[in-house]
């Protein structure tokens, strides 16, 4: 086996001499964004070195929201860590929930009941799509539309109404548990669902009009931060961020977990321009293809909550004695798919109830990693555009 | 690909740098040395059969034990538009490679997958782990002057940092750490 | 992570000057003796503010030409002439004069009377007049643009200040910013950052002075007031400049080079939109401009021909360009430049520089109005009015000043084009500074080179009233008759069929949805 020859990375500042190219000599800036910053979505601090508007090298720098999860993770029993997890990644707390549930059900054998399955699955695609509302919603506003951020926060807070009537809890859920869901579905839960269901779908049509194709969006964000199939495998970017380069890879359907495999859904990806309702300007992996992706899956996600809905069995919400488990002295690691891309757990057991080891994959750690690669050499308005379109949580990036 | 097939190929090539495979768990891994780990690395991600072209995550652990500190690496392999044949792959496979607890150094590998570039960074933070070779090797979740690695289990908790008390008085009189 | 090493400490506490206390006092003050009325009679009191300060203006002018017949009638050989120092009457003749007149309570009155035949007087007077009514424009812009923004956004607005529908809810915010601390950055340029606000707000106070809201109604009758209007425009930006020079926040100056940058570049277009109104009418002097356009809707400048029609259009856009409104609010883009020139700046100081943006509002909206929709005719055309014959008396002035002609239909019309900013900016994205720019240099340029071109051809040799000339006109007031009528409609039709939310999800009261 040959000797790889490490790869280097491009200078940023090649080709931008301009003594040499004759131009007028400008000073290079040094410009902070963040950690209060309000397009950087949280505590995210990225280090700017500017060349007037032009953006030369953007460093992100993070850990200003790290509150020692893992840490917390080796001290206390899984039932105990549940509600750690979803103050993560805090606009997809149902997700997180799973992802820990899951990991520990996997490590210490716990069978879930069908039911608890087929709720947890309608409750991460409800959380789901209100995440994707979040992000669309902030993505307009990072892009200077205010409008879209209410529309989409109108939508939310009924989606939040259903989980209060389920779990008491807008925010931080901890409804999904290990071995299942805390409390049985609430009466007429599937109505008021299916009424929302109802009047939700045509809402995104809604959105897209009112965003998604509005002329200046496409032009801020087409051909802006564009990642390519392979940079993003490389960098291991996942979710919404690696679908927009065009890769078909979806956890619920590559490998599924829970019950995914009876659900009937699509996986949108980015497509080029000139496709079928793609604007022309529109490149593969581009920031459009990010924040359109995100509007798809609102769609599927109605789809297999629909699908959940029809299927829905009776029987009991959680599995018998799940509070003392003992771990075994084993490992695991699992990933789901979660709104901003794989979130894994890892999971290490000594025999006792308290896990030795507790690793959080978070997606958003992995994807705002990519930015210095693709953010150097764009305008400084279109760092927002990146930033908003790979659609990070900083609590789930710093842990 | 089945682990059992990966870990049979990679002792094909490279033989006693396949230190250990642990095929019975919940999650298969194999241990591999490392003076060879660049190159086992290297061909995970190249060799048709492999194709391991996604780092997840590098997971840092403190074997208190065995008094030594590993890294753990699980790897994708995600199809690619366009890459070819070998982009069909679907597997997942996981690397262990342990390291002296008292002179923790790794070699990166942050040239082969980028993605390693910040989970070395958070291993190296939190756990120690110093990966020789890596480019930016700085503190990537706590402060630049935090004294001490977090998440090794001998670690202790500062009382105070600049000034701002940092643990409760009920933690001092009974650690938890 | 790079962890600055600032010790920690807690702060001291903060001490209050004299003026503070002073301030705040006042407030209180006021709050007791309004609050308790202003919740008593919201909508009767907001209706009769209204309807006071128009009453008082036109009383207030109705004053002044009273004081000018009873000069003239008290000494027929003497012409009113009014000057600095060149009070021509003494107080015995005045009274003589109203006594000639035959008005009652001629002893007193003629004291009152008697300072208004000086200039400066009435200067004074009028200038009061107009800060109270540029001051009380942004209030009531802002709080007009937060009510829309919360319909558009299905929401309500502010609803609570005032009792109704939140009508004073400005009047609370500017207290607040008063009482607020005016920081200043240590490492500001102290001077700089004092004057910059100022040089920013008082500009648009200034372009009022040369405004005219009627044929009579103007402070100052320019014969250049277009140039002195755009003039005064072009000095905020160097208000804006210095703020974020002076704030020492590479923010702040990104700000402000975006906002030179953009105001350099669009004061050409518009520059070259307003010499098309100018080429059809021949003057300067914004009354003279307005006053041509008297015959009906189909006599304003807008319809005239199509070059006058893109014109306005051109305008329209780059003077949004020059409010930096949305799209074009680049140099306070709160998403990328946290907020732009006006970072480091802080209660009075900040709202100033709120002031000053939305007078200019004002101002460019009044400006599009004069020379291009009809200034302060209404669309029935006045030679209607005068077929009725209704004479000159109180109420026929009333009727004309309703129906016809008249600052109502001047402010009226620049609050319709205010609207349509405010719709602008929350239903669009901001574009990028490129994009700004390109918008600017290869669309707007050009195209504005091709207009003024093409109308000066026109107007040279297409015969005015002629066939062709009529047959433009006609289609284009029409375009904009339909233009408006269909607003009109969609938005009631829209009022009458909107729908709540369905089932046990809705809302009874969240409207727009």
């Amino acid at each position: 086996m040959s000797e790889i020859a490490l790869e280097t990375r491009p200078d940023p500042l090649a080709g931008t001499d301009k003594s040499e190219q004759g131009d007028v000599r400008t000073e290079e800036m040094l410009v902070n964004m963040g950690p209060q910053h309000p397009a950087t979505h949280g505590v995210l601090r990225i280090v700017l070195r500017t060349d007037g508007e032009l953006v030369l090298e953007a460093v992100p720098h993070i850990g200003y929201l790290h509150r020692c999860a893992e840490k917390i993770g080796e001290n206390l029993a899984p039932y105990q860590y549940i509600p750690y997890t979803d103050r993560m990644d805090y606009l997809a707390g149902m997700n997180n929930n799973q992802a820990f549930a899951i990991a520990i059900e996997r490590l210490a054998g716990v069978e879930v009941p069908l039911r608890a399955q087929y709720i947890r699955v309608m409750f991460a695609e409800l959380n789901r799509i209100a995440s994707h509302l979040v992000a669309f919603g902030t993505y307009g506003l990072d892009m200077g539309a205010f409008t879209p951020f209410l529309y989409a926060f109108r939508e939310r807070e009924m989606i939040l109404d259903l989980f209060e009537s389920a779990c008491g809890a807008r925010l931080t859920y901890s409804y999904i548990t290990i071995g299942g869901v805390t409390d049985d579905l609430p009466d007429r839960f599937l109505e008021v669902l299916d009424e929302f269901m109802d009047y939700f779908e045509p809402k995104i049509d809604e959105y897209n009009q009112l965003l998604s194709f509005n002329q200046i969006f496409v032009k801020r964000t087409a051909d802006v931060g564009v990642i390519s199939a392979e940079d993003a495998v490389r960098w291991a970017l996942t979710g919404p961020v690696l679908r927009a380069s065009g890769v078909n890879w979806d956890l619920r359907k590559s490998t599924p977990y829970e019950i995914y495999d009876r659900f009937d859904f699509d996986i949108p990806i980015g497509l080029p321009g000139g496709s079928e309702g793609v604007p022309r300007a529109v490149v593969v992996g581009d920031s459009w293809n990010r924040h359109i992706v995100k509007v798809w899956e609102m769609r599927q996600s109605c789809r297999i909550i629909r699908q959940a809905m029809e299927q829905m069995p009776e029987g009991p919400h959680i599995a018998a004695k799940t509070k003392n488990l003992k771990l075994p002295d084993d490992e695991i690691y699992i990933e789901i798919e979660n709104p901003r891309g794989q979130l894994g757990f890892y999971v290490r057991g000594d025999g006792t109830q308290i896990p030795s080891r507790v690793k959080v994959r978070g997606p958003s750690f992995c994807n705002i990693s990519v930015l210095n690669h693709i953010g150097s050499g764009c305008l400084l308005a279109d760092i927002p555009a990146i930033v908003g379109s790979i659609d990070i949580v900083m609590g789930e990036c710093d842990r | 690909m089945a682990p059992e097939e990966i870990c049979i190929i990679l002792k094909q090539e490279f033989g006693d740098a396949v230190a250990d495979t642990v095929l019975s768990a919940r999650r298969p891994y194999a241990v591999i040395a490392i003076d060879r780990w660049r190159d086992v690395a290297a061909f995970l991600r190249d060799d048709g059969r492999m194709r391991f072209n996604m780092l997840q995550c590098i997971t840092s652990l403190d074997l208190v034990k065995e008094n030594k500190l590993a890294a753990v690496y699980d790897l994708f392999s995600v199809p690619v538009v366009g890459v070819g044949p070998c982009a069909v792959l679907r597997h997942h496979f996981a690397v262990r490679v342990e390291v002296d607890r008292d002179n923790p150094h790794l070699p990166t590998v942050s040239h082969i997958w980028p993605a390693a570039d910040w989970h070395e960074r958070e291993a190296f933070d939190l756990m120690g782990i110093v990966f020789d070779g890596h480019s930016d090797l700085t503190r990537i979740l706590c402060p630049d002057d935090w004294v001490g690695h977090p998440l090794r289990k001998d670690y202790e908790f500062p009382l105070e940092y600049h000034g701002i008390p940092a643990n409760t008085e009920h933690e001092i009189n009974s650690p938890r750490h | 992570m790079t962890q600055l090493s600032v010790p920690w400490r807690p702060r001291a506490k903060q001490q209050h000057g004299p003026m503070a206390a002073l301030v705040a006092g006042f407030a209180k003050a006021l709050y007791a003796t309004f609050a308790p009325l202003v919740r008593a009679f919201p909508g009767p009191l907001l209706i009769g503010a209204i309807v006071t300060v128009i009453v008082g203006v036109w009383a207030n002018y109705l004053v002044f030409e009273f004081v000018d017949t009873a000069l003239v009638a008290a000494d027929t050989n003497v012409v009113a002439e009014t000057g600095l120092f060149g009070g021509l009457l003494a107080i015995t003749e005045v009274r003589a004069g109203l006594i000639a007149a035959g008005v009652p309570g001629a002893g007193t009155l003629c004291y009152l009377l008697y300072p208004l035949q000086y200039g400066l007087v009435r200067d004074v007077i009028g200038a009061g007049g107009l800060l109270g009514f540029i001051s009380v424009i942004p209030l009531y812009v802002i709080w007009w643009e937060r009510k829309v923004a919360g319909r558009i956004q299905s929401r309500t607005g502010p609803m609570r200040v005032g009792g109704w529908h939140g009508w004073s809810q400005s009047m609370a915010d500017g207290i607040k910013l008063i009482c607020k601390e005016d920081l200043c950055p240590a490492d500001a340029d102290r001077p700089l950052f004092k004057l910059a606000p100022y040089l920013a707000f008082v500009p648009a106070i200034l372009a009022f002075f040369a405004l005219p809201f009627g044929t009579y109604w103007v402070f100052r009758e320019v014969d250049v007031a277009l140039v002195f209007i755009l003039a005064m425009l072009g000095i905020e930006v160097l208000g804006v400049i210095l703020a974020g020079w002076a704030s020492n926040n590479k923010w702040s100056v990104y700000g402000a080079m975006r906002e030179a940058c953009q105001m350099v570049s669009y004061e050409i277009p518009m520059g070259m939109a307003l010499l098309i109104p100018i080429m059809a009418v021949g003057t300067l002097s914004l009354t003279e401009l307005g006053d041509t356009q008297s015959g009906g809707w189909t006599s304003w400048i807008v319809f005239r021909n199509p070059f006058t029609f893109v014109a306005a259009i051109a305008y329209y856009i780059a003077s949004l360009a020059n409010c930096k409104r949305a799209p074009f609010d680049l140099p306070e883009s709160e998403s990328e430049l946290v907020a732009g020139f006006h970072t480091e700046y802080s209660g009075f100081r900040w709202s100033l520089f709120f002031f000053g943006e939305y007078a200019a509002m004002f101002v460019v909206s009044g400006l599009c109005v004069i020379l291009f929709f009809g200034a302060w005719y209404s669309p029935l055309p006045m030679s209607l009015a005068e077929s009725w014959g209704l004479g000159d008396s109180l109420i026929a002035r009333a009727i004309k000043g309703l129906l016809f002609a008249g600052p109502l239909w001047f402010v009226g019309k620049c609050v319709f084009l205010l609207y349509v900013q405010i719709w602008i900016r929350w239903t669009l994205p901001r574009i990028r500074i490129d994009q700004v720019l390109y918008a600017c240099i290869q669309v707007l340029l050009p195209l504005m080179m091709v207009v003024l071109m093409g109308h000066t051809l026109y107007e040279l040799f297409v015969p005015t009233h002629g066939l062709v000339w009529s047959i433009f006109n006609i289609i284009l007031s029409l375009i904009g008759a339909v233009a408006v009528l269909g607003m009109i409609f969609i938005a009631t039709y829209g009022f009458w069929n909107r729908v709540g939310l369905v089932g046990s999800l809705g809302v009874e009261t969240l409207p727009g949805s």
